[in-house]
């Protein structure tokens, strides 16, 4: 805006003083026939000063600055072909083979495979056990031991280890899960859309809160060595996502913070209990209490510990069967968890109160680190029938769980980054008037760079850099998009525009116009009087 | 005033709900403050948390050296009902309430330091709740009386919170004159939108306060939180009953609404879904065994 008002009014200033006077005096009829050509000279020069040098000066001071943008590279990563490769390694145990089959077994065996998006999944019957790291053991069936060809026995072998392989890297439902953003799932899926809509989307950072909350501080005196447990429950877990995430944690203890329902008393019991239809309502009184670190604008896992109030202890949660739940505690997608901790059984005879009870945590950060797991989507889906699935060790996660998230989020993060810059480009094309700074358009490049390094290295397997990869490319990507200069505050519609120049621009155009027009009448009228003349 | 809220929910595919609200200036503007309010109330009443709600307020009523009632705003005649009160956060205030504040929030785009609670933290599972009130025209609605955001302006922004997946479904709400133009330009897909007049006609005020000296409310919104304060948490009203709220017997403008962007049947949508926050809860099946302390075992 500015620009346009000071070009216009230089110019219309200037050129309005200029024209005063040569116009006067054109106009004027008692003019000697020097002193008007003189006039329409003067004319002329400023109707060619203003074409010439006014307009393209206007033009250049108006337009809006606009980098330039790599579209091409844009739009060729939007198509989004992705090729994920698995290194998979067979290696027959003892006696499964005989020495000549054992000469002939072939090095490498590529197997290439498309997923349509909006494909269909197999399942088959398998008998496998899936270890910690990233091994799994298949057993054969009995028809299959004796007598049999090489071909046969590999062919028999091929869709289990396909089958395998879906449940330990990833499967269909995964990636559709992934893309969940570009691609919903079919509403007739209930479980994939349930799995899509708990795990928290994919992001740089999260923080996790864990609250103690005691409603009745008088019965109870609390004491929960947190940061200890963090240290050896939940950290373990955490380092081994580092390659995935940020994640900060923070702890609070709240007194007086009731839970919002009213439980019933079940005298068959002789205990309260929640329902499950209940539970939906508990969260809300509970969280406007919570705080936050208001720094970050990461994702917040909140875990609630809840110690119920003497007067309702024990409490119980029930599932939609009415029966106990064996964790006594729930998760809310997208949010947290939070698990009830009963404390009647520290009374002893003859309780004095206030007690001084002390929280078994390895219990609580056992049900913690479940809801957490499910929470960051590490929690595969119901795995196939005849699959034995071994528990996850030390750290809470296996290492065939860490690469099944790894590649999930990979190809979250590479869709997600490619449809912004996506949409950015298309925003910045339909919208002439946002200006396009450098950062932003380097912002940009440094995205379209960092896609295409993820997707090459998904071809090549390398999930690690491809993560890595991934992860600068949706930084990137949101920095640009989120970039506080484009706003579209630049909205002008047409009549505005208008109404902007005409009384700028219309005082300095109507003189030059009427003297040219004047001209042209002249040299027209001599033209003719020759004409006559010589007739 | 434009109202931002957030709610959960699983049934209609969210997970969390936020709200935004926005009010204009000044002390004969007393009703948009109290409409706007008194949404506010109702909206963290059936749940919505502030760290869910964006409440944009001039909020220049309650201390108003004119307001016979100093740190009060209210919403009903004979003063009944305070909905200032102690408990209300209001995010942006006074000179921060700008167009240009409002599409920052909406689309995102604002400055690094902006702490959390001025933010739309929302995500693509956030059912948002905008609620407007102020001083409208043909396509236009002042903000602050001295700025105007435009329809082609707000459509532009709910579609820039599409392609960046802001939102899963949006519920607009306007209480201005001529509400129906602000959403005919709506082009993004999962909007529904409802006015309190259409284009042509003027939203009336619903009473005046002779102690206070000013209109308390306006018509459309009055009937609206009479509606709202027979919804609980677990009320299963659904959009329908909310489009037949203040008919033009008691509003004198004809209330107006959209729904040809919407991908559910108005019917299947219960309030609920974007005035309160009912969340979804699972009940954890499994737990990890962790009886004995861990030992650090080093995992190459």
């Amino acid at each position: 805006m500015k620009c346009i008002s000071v070009s216009a009014l230089f110019l219309s200033c200037s050129l309005c003083c200029q024209l005063l006077v040569p116009l006067i005096l054109s106009l004027c009829l008692s003019l000697s026939p020097s002193e008007r050509r003189q006039g329409q000279h003067a004319a002329l020069a400023i109707a060619a000063v203003v074409i010439i040098v006014g307009v393209p000066l206007w033009w250049r001071t108006t337009e809006t600055y606009r980098a330039w943008l790599p579209v091409t590279q844009i739009n060729e990563l939007a198509k989004l072909q992705l090729q994920l490769s698995v290194d998979v390694e067979v290696v027959f145990a003892r006696g499964t083979l005989t020495p000549e089959q054992q000469k002939k077994v072939p090095l490498t065996q590529t197997q290439d495979e498309e997923h349509m998006v909006d494909g269909e999944d197999l399942l088959m019957v398998v008998e496998v056990y899936i270890g910690q790291r990233r091994t799994a053991m298949l057993r054969i069936g009995a028809q299959m031991r004796v007598g049999r060809t090489l071909k046969q026995l590999l062919a028999h072998l091929e869709p289990r280890i396909q089958q395998v392989l879906q449940v330990m890297s990833f499967s269909h439902s995964d990636i559709t899960a992934a893309l969940s953003d570009r691609v919903r799932p079919s509403p007739g899926n209930k479980e994939s859309l349930a799995d899509s809509m708990r795990a928290f989307k994919s992001s740089p950072g999260y923080e996790i809160t864990f609250s103690l909350l005691n409603p009745d501080p008088k019965s109870h005196r609390l004491h929960w060595d947190i940061e200890s447990a963090v240290q050896n429950y939940i950290q373990p877990l955490l380092t081994k996502l580092a390659p995935v995430a940020n994640f900060s944690i923070d702890s609070q203890i709240l007194y007086y913070a009731m839970l919002g329902v009213n439980p019933r008393y079940d005298s068959s019991l002789s205990a309260y209990t929640l329902s499950a239809d209940s539970l939906a309502h508990v969260i809300n009184p509970v969280e406007a209490r919570l705080g936050s670190n208001a720094a970050s604008s990461n994702p917040v896992l909140n875990f609630l510990l809840y110690v119920p109030d003497a007067h309702h202890s024990p409490l119980y949660i029930h599932d939609h069967k009415k029966q106990k739940v064996h964790s006594n505690a729930f998760h809310s997608p997208r949010w947290g968890g939070i698990m009830v901790y009963n404390v009647n059984d520290f009374y002893g005879p003859d309780p004095v109160f206030p007690m001084d009870i002390n929280i078994s945590m390895a219990k609580v950060m056992g049900v913690f680190l479940a809801q957490l797991r499910l929470l960051l989507g590490v929690q595969s889906s119901a795995t196939p029938p005849g699959f034995v699935v071994a528990s996850c060790g030390s750290a809470g996660l296996a290492d065939w769980e860490l690469d099944r998230l790894m590649w999930s989020r990979t190809v979250e993060n590479v869709a997600t980054a490619t449809t912004t810059i996506t949409s950015l480009a298309q925003l910045l094309d339909q919208i002439g008037n946002i200006v396009i700074n450098d950062n932003i358009a380097q912002q940009v490049s440094s995205t379209v760079t960092s896609l295409q390094l993820a997707v090459a290295e998904l071809e090549a397997g390398n999930l690690g850099f491809a993560l890595q990869y991934s992860k600068e490319a949706i930084l990137a990507s949101e920095r640009a998009f989120f970039d506080p200069s484009l706003l579209h505050l630049l909205y002008f519609p047409d009549d505005q525009k208008f109404a902007i120049y005409i009384p700028l621009f219309l005082p300095m155009c109507v003189p030059i116009l009427l003297s040219l027009l004047k001209m042209l009448s002249e040299a027209r009228q001599r033209r003719k009087e020759k004409q006559a003349k010589r007739d | 005033m434009p109202r931002d809220k957030a709610g959960q929910f699983f049934g209609s595919g969210h997970t969390n709900n936020w709200a935004v609200t926005c009010t204009s200036q000044f002390w004969f503007n007393y009703r948009h403050v109290a409409n706007t309010l008194s949404v506010y109330r109702s909206v963290k009443r059936l749940g919505i948390p502030d760290s869910h709600i964006v409440l944009m307020l001039a909020d220049d009523m309650a201390c108003n050296h004119r307001n016979p009632k100093p740190a009060t705003v209210f919403s009903h005649k004979n003063m009944e009902l305070n909905v200032y009160g102690d408990d209300v956060e209001v995010d942006y205030r006074g000179y921060e309430v700008t167009v240009e504040n409002f599409l920052r929030v909406l689309t995102g785009r604002l400055p690094p330091s902006t702490p959390r609670s001025k933010r739309l933290l929302s995500d693509d599972r956030s059912n948002i709740l905008i609620y407007l009130t102020g001083h409208g025209g043909n396509g236009f609605l002042k903000f602050q009386d001295s700025e105007e955001i435009s329809n082609v302006e707000l459509a532009d922004a709910f579609e820039q919170m599409w392609q960046k997946r802001r939102y899963n479904e949006l519920l607009f709400i306007i209480d201005t004159c001529q509400g129906a133009s602000m959403y005919e330009r709506f082009y993004s897909p999962n909007l529904m939108a409802l006015a309190s007049s259409q284009v042509g006609e003027d939203s009336l005020s619903h009473q005046p306060d002779l102690a206070i000296g000013v209109h308390l409310m306006d018509r459309y919104t009055f009937y609206l939180l009479e509606f709202l304060e027979d919804i609980h948490p677990a009320s299963t009203t659904n959009m329908n009953d909310l489009f037949k709220v203040c008919p033009k017997s008691q509003c004198v403008s004809t209330p107006g609404h959209r729904t040809d962007l919407f991908l559910r049947d108005p019917g299947s949508v219960l309030i609920t879904d974007f005035f309160g926050s009912v969340r979804k809860v699972e009940i954890t099946m499994e737990t990890i065994n962790l009886t004995s302390p861990v030992e650090q075992v080093e995992d190459k």
